[in-house]
C-alpha cells in the first residue's frame, strides 16, 4: 500500500506518537488543570510540554500563548468570529480553504466587508494587490500559507511586512505548512497562526491550535466557547488570561501527548531536512507526470514555490475514476475531487470536476513515487 | 532539620506549571503541591520552594512575565 494523502491526514506517524498516547492512557489518565493530585499535575505538565515543543518550532517566547483547539478549522473560526465586527474589512485570497471562506461568508451576512484578492491560475498572489486593497476599516488579513489543492505557497513574509506597516493583524492558516516548512512568527510578522496537529506535525486527529501573538489584544478576541477552565472557579465570568480564556472544557490530553512526540520528531530531524526531502519527492513526481501525454499538472513550475501537494488531471478521464483505479488496481491512496476549496478550483480552472491530488510526507520514498508515475501512465494510456 | 518553605500562588494551573518548568531549567529545587488549606487560591496547586531561593524565584517570575497572586511563607 502506498499512501499519498498526507495533506488530508499524515500517515504513518512516528512510532513515539502512539507510544506516548498509550503511556498517557495507562499511566497518567487524569484531567489536567482541575485537581491538585499528582496525576492531574502530571497531565498538566504533559500539556505544557506540548506547548513548549510547539513554541520551539514556531519561535514563540511564551508557550502559554499557544491555545489548543480541535483542529485548524476551530482555530480559524475562533479568530475570524472572535475578532471581526460589522463594519470591519477583512482581506483574503481566492485560494482559501472553506475553513476560512465559510466563516467569512457567514460574517459577510452580518455586515463584515470581505475582500477576496484574485490569484493567478497557478495560485500565486501579488502582495501588492493586498496592499492596494487596504482601507481605513481593514482589521485583518488572512491567508493560507500553502494551498491544499495545488501546493502553491503564498508570499506570507511580504504580506506580513505589509500588515505590520499598516498596523493590521495578520492571520496565517498553516494547515499545510506547519511542520514541513520553516515558520517563525516573529521573523514572519505573524500575529495569529492557526495550525492543525494531524497533518505535517504528525499528531493524531483532534489536535490543533492557535498562536496568539503579542500584538493581539485578547480583550478584543472573543472566545468561541466559554465554560470550565479549572481557574477562577469562584467566578461565573470567563477568565481573561491565556490560555484559559480560549480553552474551556476538558482538553484532548491524550491526543496532545501524541502531538508533542510528533513535534519532537520534527525538531529532532529538522524542518529544513524534511522540507528538502519533500521537495525532492515533488520534483521527481512532477517531472514524471509531465512526461505522460494527456496529463496536466497544476500549480507552480518550480518546486521551491510549493509544498508537497500535487494536483493533476488526465485528459478525458474523471478524477473520481482515476482515484478509484489507483486505489483498487495499484494500491495507491490519494484524494480526488474538490478538496473543500471551491474558490481555489475556480481560480485554477478545475471547478466543478476537481483534480487528482497526491500529497507527500517525510515517510514517503522515491520508489513509491516511481510506482505512482507508472500507475498514472498506465491509466492515461487506457491500459 | 526543619526546612523553611514558601509557596507562589497563581491564577491558573498552566501558569504554575510554566513557573515550575522555568525554575527547573535554572536547577532550582521546587515542587508543585496542593494549595495549603489556610491559603485561598483560584487554582488548586502552588509552587513550593526553599525560602533562601526567593530572589531567584522572583526573578524567574519577573523575566517570564508570569502573573501570580502572592508569595507566602508556610
Amino acid at each position: 500500500m502506498i499512501y499519498f494523502d498526507n495533506a488530508a491526514t499524515s500517515y504513518p506517524k512516528p512510532k513515539e506518537v502512539g507510544q506516548a498516547m498509550l503511556h498517557f492512557l495507562e499511566k497518567v489518565g487524569a484531567s489536567p488543570g482541575r485537581s491538585g493530585h499528582r496525576l492531574s499535575i502530571e497531565a498538566g505538565r504533559m500539556l505544557y510540554q506540548t506547548r513548549e515543543s510547539l513554541a520551539e518550532l514556531f519561535n514563540i517566547g511564551d508557550p502559554l500563548r499557544i491555545i489548543f483547539t480541535l483542529n485548524v478549522t476551530e482555530a480559524l473560526n475562533l479568530t475570524l468570529k472572535g475578532l471581526l465586527r460589522p463594519g470591519d474589512q477583512v482581506i483574503t485570497s481566492s485560494m482559501e480553504h472553506n475553513s476560512v471562506m465559510r466563516p467569512l461568508r457567514e460574517l459577510e451576512k452580518k455586515g463584515v466587508e470581505v475582500k477576496v484578492i484574485s490569484c493567478s491560475p497557478k495560485g500565486s498572489l501579488e502582495s501588492q494587490d493586498i496592499e492596494e486593497a487596504i482601507k481605513k476599516n481593514t482589521k485583518l488579513i488572512v491567508l493560507n500559507h500553502g494551498s491544499n489543492v495545488i501546493g502553491t505557497l503564498l508570499p506570507i513574509i511580504e504580506v506580513g511586512k505589509i500588515a505590520r506597516k499598516h498596523n493590521i493583524l495578520f492571520l496565517v492558516d498553516a494547515a499545510q505548512t506547519a511542520g514541513c516548512y520553516p515558520l517563525d512568527i516573529k521573523r514572519d510578522n505573524i500575529d495569529l497562526l492557526a495550525f492543525t496537529g494531524h497533518k505535517a506535525l504528525f499528531g493524531p486527529p483532534g489536535t490543533g491550535g492557535l498562536v496568539v501573538g503579542e500584538k493581539v489584544d485578547i480583550k478584543k478576541l472573543n472566545p468561541l466557547k466559554v465554560g470550565g477552565t479549572g481557574s477562577r472557579s469562584e467566578s461565573e465570568e470567563q477568565p481573561d488570561f491565556l490560555p484559559d480564556v480560549y480553552e474551556s472544557g476538558t482538553p484532548n490530553t491524550v491526543g496532545l501527548c501524541g502531538l508533542n512526540e510528533g513535534v519532537r520528531f520534527i525538531l529532532k530531524e529538522g524542518v529544513d531536512k524534511i522540507r528538502q526531502h519533500e521537495l525532492s519527492l515533488s520534483q521527481r513526481f512532477i517531472t514524471g507526470l509531465k512526461e505522460i501525454p494527456g496529463v496536466k499538472v497544476y500549480g507552480e513550475e518550480q518546486v521551491k514555490d510549493r509544498v508537497a501537494v500535487i494536483s493533476f488531471n488526465i485528459k478525458d478521464q474523471l478524477p473520481s475514476e482515476v482515484g478509484l483505479r489507483l486505489d483498487e488496481e495499484y494500491d495507491i491512496m490519494c484524494r480526488v475531487g474538490l478538496h473543500c476549496s471551491p474558490a481555489a478550483h475556480k481560480t485554477i480552472g478545475t471547478f466543478p470536476t476537481g483534480t487528482v491530488r497526491f500529497s507527500m510526507s517525510w515517510f514517503n520514498i522515491f520508489k513509491e513515487v516511481d510506482q505512482a508515475i507508472i500507475a498514472v501512465k498506465n491509466i492515461a494510456e487506457g491500459k | 532539620m526543619k526546612e523553611n518553605y514558601s509557596v507562589v500562588i497563581f491564577y491558573s494551573t498552566s501558569t504554575a506549571i510554566r513557573a515550575e518548568s522555568l525554575a527547573k531549567k535554572d536547577e532550582l529545587i521546587v515542587k508543585l503541591i496542593p494549595v495549603p488549606r489556610n491559603l485561598s487560591s483560584d487554582c488548586g496547586i502552588c509552587l513550593r520552594f526553599n525560602n533562601e531561593e526567593k530572589p531567584k524565584i522572583e526573578k524567574i517570575l519577573q523575566d517570564g512575565k508570569i502573573e501570580y497572586e502572592n508569595i507566602y511563607k508556610i
